[in-house]
């Protein structure tokens, strides 16, 4: 059975295998060998039988081909109505396929089942609120993902995200090292402004535990920063695991959901050894829907719900402004006009819409909604990890216009995002379409907007 | 023959079709995996509850859901169809006197014109999704030969009854052609598609234990369908 020396069925489990694969610029090589991995059918099916239940067999088999899940497709829209775009026909062609032939495919049928799984679904699960029977697709190219994943037929980015999670219990290398000195210099590079600013790492029975996304540490340091500064003015008892501190999942993406639960399970035992009240996650939105709520099922945690509760950050920020801890000057506050991204993972399948507008309403003085909005809302184009895949970007593109035109609907020349995936793709798609737009996460814009106590300013000297 | 079919037959038919989808609902339910699906089903049960409650009523409902409202004329259509395939061969003054002269009970009946009309809106509304799948390419694409199929054993009872009822042509084949054609649709409910007849709630149910448990029902005020 002819397996690539780096395409092939194997986890990556070691630094070795990590920096073999990239060392590939771009997965060229890589795909080249996914054009000779054979298909271990027996293998495949045996997984089928044991993975699929009565949920996803009956989604399957009582679609009733009505089409009304085409309109709620941004894809099916974005590519001018498409019929090769309704989720229905996507999720036939593919799985539906693949089970209807007891996994009797050639390696051409795994290859356009990836395809099809990572640039025409970014698992947003939208069209299932628009089906009578609730058939929700996204869940189902989630589950393809995890077979492809498990017969290697898995995009390049995705296989060494996966990998990273399973190495460095983050979706990049960072070292717990270089994780705990990103905290100390951050917190004394902003110490000048806001005396006392501290990022406490490891401290026991903290009120709060937060936990972040590897981009943070590794290219936008000042985001915990912020967050600090936040936590420090809000007055909060706050603490960084220095292990288990990311809440990210590329895993989840790639459909390796070995790693799935490694990754959770570092952040479930950071909570055990320290103690904390509660959690809160940064502003991402997938790391959320990772480690919140699809994470304790991972871990087989009965209760289906992390170890101590767990909040998004915008809940944090909310409660935050509800309660005092954080005050808004409101000369400070947006005068322009303003609107927010719904991200797909807290909003639609976090249930946090009410918790958004509350943010908006103390901060914006002319807060415009997109249309749709709310769990409603169109996936930015970039969710399921399509930001990161280069080789469905052309894709992820088209996929784009229909944000575009929602925020161009709006009139809003400034877009919140407390998402990461969204905050790239928005920021991704000015670069493509250049309609003028700047996009934000919240904490910078608080920041600049908050009332500071007295005795939290820098001493004159 | 016509004893037969309105005799052994009729006990056969409701046979296969009861104990079928108490089959399929049996399976489903055993099918269910908290841990593969995701869904703590045995968990936070008022949370469950409530979410398989909302998903079912706010879409058992002609334009409750958003998606319904978006395709006005499919919802009216097909709540229509659904309407009619259900209530007018169970309150149908024909129907009601055979069960009169075999089991001696019979059910509050409707006024044949309203049954009359029901029964043509029934074709109609069937007509409509037939055309509908031919028309539009978003649908077209998804339509297979089992699809069409499907329509045609939901709506020959109905067609053959109009027919028989208003003596078009030849009575006796036409009622023999709706006896025959409501056997196959009553078997067929559980052995086809048209279990949705029973795993719509089951699916719909699932999805909202889904919402309502863990994808938000926790922290709002339930999902807006």
């Amino acid at each position: 059975m002819p397996e690539g020396t780096l395409c092939n069925k194997k986890t990556i489990d070691t630094k070795e295998q990590l920096q073999a694969l990239l060392a590939d610029k771009s997965g060229k090589e890589y795909y080249e060998q996914m054009n000779d991995l054979d298909v271990d059918r027996k293998a495949l099916w045996g997984v089928i039988q044991k993975s699929l239940k009565s949920r996803t067999k009956t989604w399957l088999e009582i679609c009733s081909h009505c089409g009304l899940c085409a309109e709620s497709c941004f894809y099916y829209l974005a590519n001018n109505r498409d019929p090769k775009q309704v989720p229905s026909y996507k999720i036939q062609e593919t799985l539906g396929k693949l089970i209807a032939r007891k996994a009797d495919v050639d390696n051409a049928f795994m290859q356009k089942c990836m395809d099809w799984a990572y640039s025409k679904c970014t698992c947003c699960t939208r069209c299932g609120v628009y089906c009578p029977f609730g058939i929700d697709t996204g869940i189902m190219f989630s589950y393809l993902r995890g077979l492809l994943y498990g017969q290697g037929f898995v995009p390049w980015e995705m296989k060494i995200g996966s990998g990273m999670h399973r190495i460095f219990r983050a979706q990049m290398d960072i070292t717990t090292e270089d994780w705990v000195d990103t905290c100390e210099w951050m917190a004394e590079e902003y110490e000048e402004d806001w005396p006392g600013l501290e990022i406490p790492v490891d401290k026991e029975n903290a009120d709060i535990i937060y936990t972040v996304n590897a981009r943070e540490p590794k290219h936008y340091p000042e985001d915990i920063a912020e967050a600090a500064i936040l936590f420090h003015v809000a007055g909060e008892n706050w603490t960084v695991p220095s292990e288990g501190w990311e809440e990210t999942s590329l895993a989840m993406f790639a459909g390796d959901w070995e790693a799935a639960k490694m990754q959770v399970e570092s952040v479930y035992d950071a909570m055990d050894r320290l103690k904390p009240e509660r959690m809160v996650v940064t502003e991402c939105g997938h790391a959320y829907r990772a480690t919140v709520i699809e994470g304790p099922y991972w871990a087989g945690l009965k209760t289906g719900k992390t170890p101590i509760d767990s909040l998004h950050y915008v809940e944090w920020v909310a409660e935050a402004l509800r309660t005092g801890k954080l005050k808004i000057d409101p000369s400070k506050k947006i005068k322009e006009p303003v609107t927010y991204q719904d991200s797909c993972n807290y909003i639609r399948n976090g249930g946090l819409a009410d918790v958004a507008r509350e943010i908006m309403s103390y901060i914006a003085e002319d807060f415009r909604e997109m249309t749709p909005n709310r769990e409603h809302n169109f996936c930015c184009g970039g969710g399921g990890g399509l930001n990161g895949i280069g080789r469905y970007r052309e894709q992820r593109n088209i996929g784009m216009k229909v944000k575009r035109d929602q925020i161009l609907g709006t009139g809003a020349k400034l877009v919140i995002a407390p998402c990461h995936n969204c905050w790239d793709a928005i920021r991704d798609l000015e670069e493509v379409y250049k309609i003028g737009i700047r996009w934000s996460f919240l904490k910078p814009l608080l920041i600049n907007m908050l009332e500071v106590p007295e005795h939290l300013k820098p001493k004159e000297e | 023959m016509y004893e037969f079919l309105t005799g052994p037959m009729v006990w056969i038919s409701f046979g296969i079709f009861f104990i079928g989808l108490i089959v399929r609902g049996v399976r489903y339910i055993r099918g269910l995996d908290w841990k593969l699906d995701r869904v703590t089903y045995g968990e936070n049960i008022s949370y469950g509850v409530r979410g398989a409650v909302r998903s079912i009523l706010f879409w058992l409902f002609p334009y409750g859901t958003r998606s319904w409202r978006k395709n006005p004329w499919f919802t009216l259509w097909v709540f229509l169809m659904h309407f009619g395939i259900l209530i007018t061969p169970i309150f149908l003054l024909g129907h009601n006197i055979l069960l009169k002269e075999k089991l001696g009970i019979s059910l509050w009946t409707l006024p044949e014109a309203v049954a009359d009309t029901m029964t043509v809106v029934v074709i109609v509304s069937v007509v409509f999704l037939i055309l509908r799948r031919i028309a539009l390419p978003e649908v077209r694409i998804i339509t297979n030969w089992y699809d069409y199929v499907l329509l045609l054993i939901a709506v020959s009872p109905f067609l053959t009854g109009f027919l028989a009822y208003h003596r078009v042509a030849d009575y006796y084949f036409w009622l023999m052609a709706h006896i025959i054609s409501g056997h196959v649709l009553l078997i067929a409910v559980p052995l086809t598609k048209l279990s949705h007849f029973l795993l719509f709630f089951m699916t719909r149910a699932q999805l909202g234990m889904d919402y309502g448990i863990k994808r938000g029902g926790m922290k709002s005020k339930g999902m807006a369908w």
